[in-house]
C-alpha cells in the first residue's frame, strides 16, 4: 500500500511515527535499545522523537551517552554481535564522520570479513538535509556515501507511512541500516494505519502516476517534485514520481520500468550532484533502459558546495520546484 | 623470582601448552611465509605470548574477546582451533572466515573470539559494546579487548574506554605494550610511560605489570576479570611487553636498540615460565617434554590441513555480504 492510498486514516506526524516504530519494536523485543547523545528523558533526542520513551522503558534501554560518536557506534556493534538489536542515534547525519570507521570499516565488514559467522543487526538513525538555516555542519545529505559502502543498507523515508514502516523493518533487519530522517520533515502530518504494518527494503513507492516524464526523487524531494508535478499538469504534463524509500538496496526495476515507460527522466535529490544518489540511477538507467530514452536523462541536485548559511544562499543550492519544473521541460 | 598464588599443576601446564602453541605456531608461519605459502602479510605475536595466555586462562568460554592484526595469539589464547586458523591464514575455504579475512580478521564466535581488526583501536568501542550487551542482557560474563601502545593515543581508546567506565560494563582493557607502534617509539610519541596512567582519566583502576611473566598477567587479569563480574566496571591492565620479531614479516626492527632488544629477549616469556615451572618442581622435566612433543604434533597437523585444504571457488567472493 502507498501513502496516497492511505487517506482514510488518522494523520501524524513523521516524528510521531518513528516514535510510534521505536515503541512498538521495543514492546515487541526486549533486544531492542537506543543510545545516542541527549535521547534520555532530559532532551529525548535532538528533534524529540524519543519523546516518552526513558520515562516508559527506563534508562537501561533509552541511554543517554557522551559525546562519543565512535563510540556510539561501536558500542551498538558490539552489542549487536552479542545478541542485542541496537539503534543508535547520530544527532545530525554530518556527525557520522565522527564514526566513520566504525560504520563503514566494522559495521559495514564484520560479517563478511569473517565469513558469515555473525550478522550486525543494528540501526544508526540520522537526522540531516538542508534548509533550517543551520549551515555547513548539520545540513548535508550523505546518503550517498553509504551507498557506495557494501555492507550497509540506506533507508531514506519521506512520508510519515514510509517512516514508521521503514523504521520497524530496520530493526527487524540483521545487517546495519543507515536510516536517514530529514529534519524538515519531522513536523509534516500524513495518513498512518492504527495497526501494525511494515514497509519492505527494496520496493519503491509511485507516489504520482503519470505517462509523460519520470522523477525519481527521495526524502523531502519528494515532495517538491509532487508540488512541480501538480504544477506541470495544470500545463498538460503528466508526471510519474517514484520515491525509492530504500537506497540499498535500490527498487531498480520499478524505476526502469517507469523510465520504459515514459521515455523521459528527471533525478532530484540532495546531497551534491557529483558522484550523488541521481549519478548511481542515472549510471543504471544507461545500461538497462537507454533504447527507451526519448531524452537525456536530467539531474537537479545541489552544486559541488558545502551548504550556506544565509537563507538567500542556502535557497539558491537546494533543488526547488522551479528548478525540477525547468528540468521537466528541458527534457519535453 | 616473585611468589604468587599457588595455581594447581593442570592450569599451570594448560598456561606453558597455551604459550607454547602460540610461539610454535607462529614460529611455523614465519617459515612458510618465507617460501612463499601464505599470501599478503604477517604480523607475529611470538614474545607476546604471555599476555593473551594470561588474560584467557581467566575467561570463559562464553566470555568475550576483541582482537587486533597481531591476533593469532589471541585465537589460540581463546580457544580457537589451530588448523583452522592457519587454513585462514592461507586463505583456504575451511578458514575460520573462508578466506575471506586472513591474518589480520580472524573470528571464531563459537568461544567467543568476536575478531580481529586491522583498523588500529577499533576493536576498543565495540569491546565496550559487549560489556553494554552482557550488562543489558544481566549475565555474568566478561569481556577483554586486547590493543597496543600505539591504539591508546587513538580517539577511540578514550570515547570507548570512559564509555565502559561510565557504565561500569564488565569489559578489561588490555593494552599489550610492545614500545613501538609499528617503527615509532612509544616515547616519542607519549610522555608518560605508563600507558595504565590514562586510567585515572577514566576513573578506574590502571595496573601496569611484566608482560612477559604469564603469571603477574594471570594474577592481575584475575582480580580486574573478577571486578568486572562483580558490577565494578572496567580496568585498564597494561603489560608490558615486546615483539620477537619486527612489526610484520619484512620488517628487520632495525630501529629498535641493540642492547633494548637483547635485554627484552632475555626475558622471553616461554624460557622464563618453562625454568620457573622447573625450579619449583610445579612439572617435571618428564611431563613439559610431554607437552612439547604434543604442540608440535598439534602445528604440524595444522599446517598439514591447511596445506590439504582447497581454495574457496572464486565466486565466493561475492558471498556474506549481506545477513
Amino acid at each position: 500500500m502507498s501513502t496516497l492510498e492511505a487517506d482514510a486514516m488518522r494523520e501524524i506526524t513523521y516524528c510521531d511515527a518513528l516514535r510510534e516504530a521505536l515503541r512498538e519494536e521495543m514492546l515487541r523485543d526486549d533486544r531492542v535499545f537506543l543510545l545516542g547523545e541527549d535521547v534520555g528523558k532530559h532532551w529525548h533526542g535532538a528533534f524529540k522523537v524519543s519523546r516518552g520513551l526513558a520515562e516508559e522503558f527506563g534508562e537501561e534501554r533509552v541511554r543517554d551517552t557522551p559525546i562519543s560518536e565512535s563510540a556510539i557506534v561501536g558500542a551498538a556493534i558490539g552489542a549487536a554481535i552479542t545478541g542485542m538489536r541496537p539503534i543508535a542515534e547520530i544527532m545530525f547525519g554530518d556527525l557520522s564522520t565522527l564514526a566513520m570507521d566504525q560504520i563503514a570499516n566494522q559495521a559495514a565488514k564484520i560479517r563478511y570479513m569473517f565469513g558469515g559467522q555473525t550478522a550486525v543487526p543494528m540501526v544508526v538513525r540520522m537526522p540531516f538535509g538542508a534548509g533550517a538555516s543551520v549551515a555547513a555542519h548539520h545540513s548535508q545529505s550523505l546518503e550517498a556515501w553509504f551507498m557506495h559502502v557494501p555492507g550497509l543498507l540506506v533507508a531514506v523515508p519521506s512520508t510519515p507511512y514510509d517512516a514508521k514502516g521503514l523504521l520497524k523493518t530496520a530493526i527487524r533487519n540483521d545487517n546495519p541500516v543507515m536510516f536517514f530522517e530529514h529534519k524538515l520533515l519531522y513536523g509534516m502530518k500524513g495518513s498512518v494505519p492504527e495497526d501494525e504494518y511494515l514497509v519492505p527494503f527494496g520496493e519503491a513507492d509511485v507516489k504520482r502516476s503519470g505517462k509523460d516524464v519520470t522523477i525519481v526523487a527521495t526524502l523531502f524531494m519528494v515532495h517538491k517534485a509532487l508540488a512541480a508535478a501538480e504544477a506541470l499538469a495544470k500545463d498538460g504534463v503528466s508526471v510519474e514520481v517514484i520515491d525509492p524509500r530504500t537506497l540499498t538496496p535500490l527498487d531498480t526495476e520499478t524505476i526502469v520500468n517507469s523510465v520504459k515507460k515514459t521515455g523521459r527522466v528527471v533525478i532530484v535529490t540532495e546531497g551534491c550532484r557529483t558522484a550523488g544518489v541521481g549519478a548511481e540511477v542515472a549510471a543504471i538507467l544507461a545500461e538497462e533502459a537507454i533504447d527507451y530514452l526519448d531524452a537525456p536523462i536530467k539531474r537537479v541536485a545541489e552544486p559541488d558546495t558545502p551548504i550556506p548559511f544565509s537563507p538567500v544562499l542556502e535557497n539558491f543550492v537546494i533543488p526547488d520546484e522551479k528548478k525540477i519544473i525547468k528540468a521537466v521541460k528541458d527534457v519535453l | 623470582m616473585e611468589t604468587y598464588p599457588l595455581l594447581e599443576k593442570e592450569k599451570l601446564k594448560e598456561l606453558y601448552r597455551k604459550m607454547l602453541e602460540i610461539r610454535r605456531f607462529e614460529d611455523t608461519v614465519f617459515e612458510l611465509f618465507g617460501k612463499n605459502l601464505i599470501p599478503g602479510t604477517i604480523h607475529l605475536y611470538a614474545g607476546e605470548e604471555a599476555v593473551a595466555v594470561g588474560v584467557c586462562a581467566n575467561l570463559r568460554k562464553d566470555d568475550y574477546i576483541t582482537s587486533t592484526h597481531r591476533g593469532h595469539g589471541h585465537c589460540i589464547a581463546k580457544g580457537a582451533q589451530l588448523k583452522r586458523i592457519m587454513a585462514e591464514i592461507f586463505g583456504k575455504k575451511t578458514g575460520y572466515c573462508k578466506g575471506k579475512g586472513g591474518s589480520m580478521h580472524i573470528a571464531d564466535f563459537s568461544v567467543g573470539m568476536l575478531g580481529a581488526t586491522a583498523v588500529v583501536g577499533a576493536g576498543i568501542p565495540i569491546a565496550t559494546g559487549a560489556g553494554l550487551s552482557i550488562k543489558l542482557r544481566g549475565t555474568d560474563q566478561a569481556a577483554a579487548c586486547f590493543f597496543g601502545d600505539g591504539a591508546s593515543n587513538q580517539g577511540t581508546f578514550h570515547e570507548g574506554i570512559n564509555l565502559a567506565a561510565t557504565w561500569s560494563l564488565p569489559v578489561i582493557y588490555v593494552c599489550e605494550n610492545n614500545l613501538y607502534a609499528m617503527g615509532t617509539s612509544q616515547s616519542a610519541v607519549m610522555r608518560i610511560k605508563d600507558v595504565a596512567d590514562r586510567a585515572s582519566s577514566y576513573g578506574i583502576p590502571g595496573v601496569t605489570v611484566d608482560g612477559n611473566d604469564v603469571l603477574a598477567v594471570y594474577n592481575a587479569a584475575n582480580e580486574a576479570i573478577k571486578r568486572a563480574r562483580a558490577g565494578k566496571g572496567p580496568t585498564l591492565l597494561e603489560c608490558k611487553t615486546y615483539r620477537r620479531r619486527g612489526h610484520s614479516r619484512f620488517d628487520p626492527a632495525t630501529y629498535r636498540p641493540e642492547e633494548e632488544a637483547e635485554a627484552w629477549l632475555k626475558r622471553d616469556p616461554l624460557p622464563r615460565f618453562r625454568t620457573q615451572l622447573l625450579e619449583t618442581a610445579a612439572l617435571t622435566l618428564e611431563e613439559i617434554t610431554r607437552v612439547e612433543e604434543a604442540v608440535s604434533a598439534a602445528v604440524e597437523a595444522a599446517v598439514q590441513f591447511a596445506m590439504e585444504s582447497p581454495y574457496p571457488t572464486p565466486e565466493e567472493a561475492l558471498d556474506d555480504v549481506y545477513a
